[in-house]
């Protein structure tokens, strides 16, 4: 387990060695995206536009902000991580043609996403649920918002300039390994262990 | 006192509940952190120093700032009973801007959102009708991923107790990190189906490692959150010891032929505060 400080746009090398059970901490950019923000940015793929932004060159975070207009500016308010398995439908699809480098989410994702993480040289770190103070105290600047109108402020792609934004766990990483398959057998078996105690 | 005073204590209540934790969450909290390690560590200190963040700059703690749920005790004589949900319903959409509160008001057929935290039934209030002038006025701004994990089951009855032991073992495990524990677990026993379910999420008002007052009751509570923690799904499903802070059941008498058990699910961020309206016209939050 180690602690690590990352700059975006990120170095392929530099993920790749990252391992599950490290702790990360990012600055530079990244953009937000929930389900809707991940199926128009395929849309506008697919139709062969353009996308304002740079996604490869940011991270990807699964979160839907409390935000605020303060003099003409964007603040945001708060800005926890929300639910990445939503998005295990498309998120194979989406890292493969925007090569994306690193998700933030919670919760984790499935075997798709993993097997892509693996193809395209990218991780998933999960943030802290619920954690969106302090996600927000990262958080420098709103550098800018995309589709604001059409998606409404949770479903919006927030482009943010952030220091420091963590601790982040990597769960999944670039070799196809992913902290909730081993989990998830670890408590099958406490789960047994249980059921016997329960039946006595 | 005057309605503007009692809707200025509701926004201020709901202030408080979304940007500082009762401190028998934030203690529940702490003890987990002492005995975590690794990534389990890395979350809880993560809370914390969310939760510390949160009261420093009076911002919500979490961004989703929750359906705004009110359980009340009116008093038959209490003077502003017949406008009091009028008054919840303005400080609701006066606190969205405010504090500010995420818009979480959705029509479930249209999608269309007003945008100030009130609707169809919203905020919701559930009425319980007392002797006297005073008013209590409790509130928990419910969370979305935590209220996705609440399930009930219609129990056969003939699997007695270890059928709810192993039900709500089992259902606490299956919604691993998803419902962002360490969780605080309702559970309503008997009733009807809605009873259950009413039961089990209004016994989360209850304070953290606040035990039922009948014995066996409050016995069967330690043991389901020892049980929920042998499990190791751990703070954020990361894994650890720590899978629940609380377990906290209420019960009403059952049909013969029903046993009801109704499963509700807080997160980390146990989010409540009250506002009292006394005799003498003070209105305070708790």
């Amino acid at each position: 387990m180690a602690n690590i400080k990352l700059n975006t746009p990120f170095d392929k090398e530099d993920i790749q060695g990252l391992k599950v059970g490290d702790t990360v901490y990012i600055t530079g950019n990244m953009f937000t995206a929930r389900d809707e923000a991940h199926l128009e940015m395929i849309k506008l793929h697919k139709e062969g536009k353009e996308i304002p932004f740079k996604p490869g060159d940011m991270a990807l975070f699964h979160c839907g902000p409390v935000v605020q207009k303060v003099n003409d500016e964007w603040r945001i308010v708060s800005a926890g991580p929300t639910t990445s398995i939503r998005m295990e439908i498309f998120e194979d699809e989406f890292l493969k043609t925007f090569e994306v480098r690193m998700i933030i989410g919670k919760g984790g994702m499935g075997d798709k996403t993993l097997k892509a993480l693996e193809e395209v040289g990218a991780v998933y770190v999960h943030y802290t649920g619920g954690a969106g103070a302090l996600a927000a105290k990262a958080i420098k600047k709103v550098v800018d918002v995309y589709w604001l109108r059409e998606l409404g402020i949770p479903e919006a792609a927030w482009i943010l300039d952030v220091e420091e934004f963590g601790p982040l766990s990597v769960t999944m990483d670039a070799h196809g390994n992913s902290l909730y398959v081993d989990l998830g057998k670890k408590v099958k078996k406490n789960l047994e262990k249980i059921h016997e105690k329960i039946e006595g | 006192m005057s309605q503007k005073d009692i809707e200025n204590q509701l926004i201020e209540a709901i202030r408080r509940a979304e940007t500082e934790l009762p401190k028998d969450v934030i203690l529940a909290l702490e003890k987990a952190y002492k005995i975590e390690e690794g990534l389990a560590k890395v979350q809880l200190e993560a809370i914390l120093e969310n939760i510390k963040v949160a009261r420093e700059t009076s911002t919500p703690m979490c961004q989703d700032t929750g359906i705004q749920t009110f359980y009340i005790e009116a008093g038959t004589d209490f003077l502003y009973l017949g406008e009091l949900k009028d008054i919840i319903t303005n400080a609701v959409m006066k606190a969205t801007k405010e504090v500010p509160l995420r818009p979480n008001t959705v029509n479930p057929f249209t999608g269309e959102n007003p945008g100030n935290n009130v609707g169809n039934y919203v905020p919701y209030i559930t009425w319980d009708i007392v002797n006297g002038e005073e008013c209590t006025i409790h509130l928990m701004p419910k969370g979305g991923g935590s209220e996705n994990m609440c399930a009930l089951h219609m129990m056969a009855p003939g699997k007695g107790i270890k059928g709810l032991k192993r039900f709500v073992v089992d259902h606490v495990v299956s919604c691993e990190g998803k419902p962002c524990p360490p969780t605080v677990i309702g559970i309503g026993v008997g009733g009807g189906a809605d009873l259950a379910l009413k039961l089990g999420k209004r016994s989360l008002l209850r304070d953290v490692g606040v035990r039922h007052t009948e014995s066996s009751i409050a016995e069967l509570e330690e043991e389901l959150l020892l049980l929920i923690n042998e499990s190791g799904v751990g703070p954020m499903g990361v894994g650890g010891k720590t899978t629940a802070l609380d377990v906290h059941i209420e019960y009403a008498h059952r049909h013969p032929a029903s046993f009801p058990i109704g499963i509700a699910v807080q997160c980390w961020a146990d989010r409540r505060s009250t506002v009292k309206i006394k005799k003498d016209g003070r209105v305070e939050v708790i």
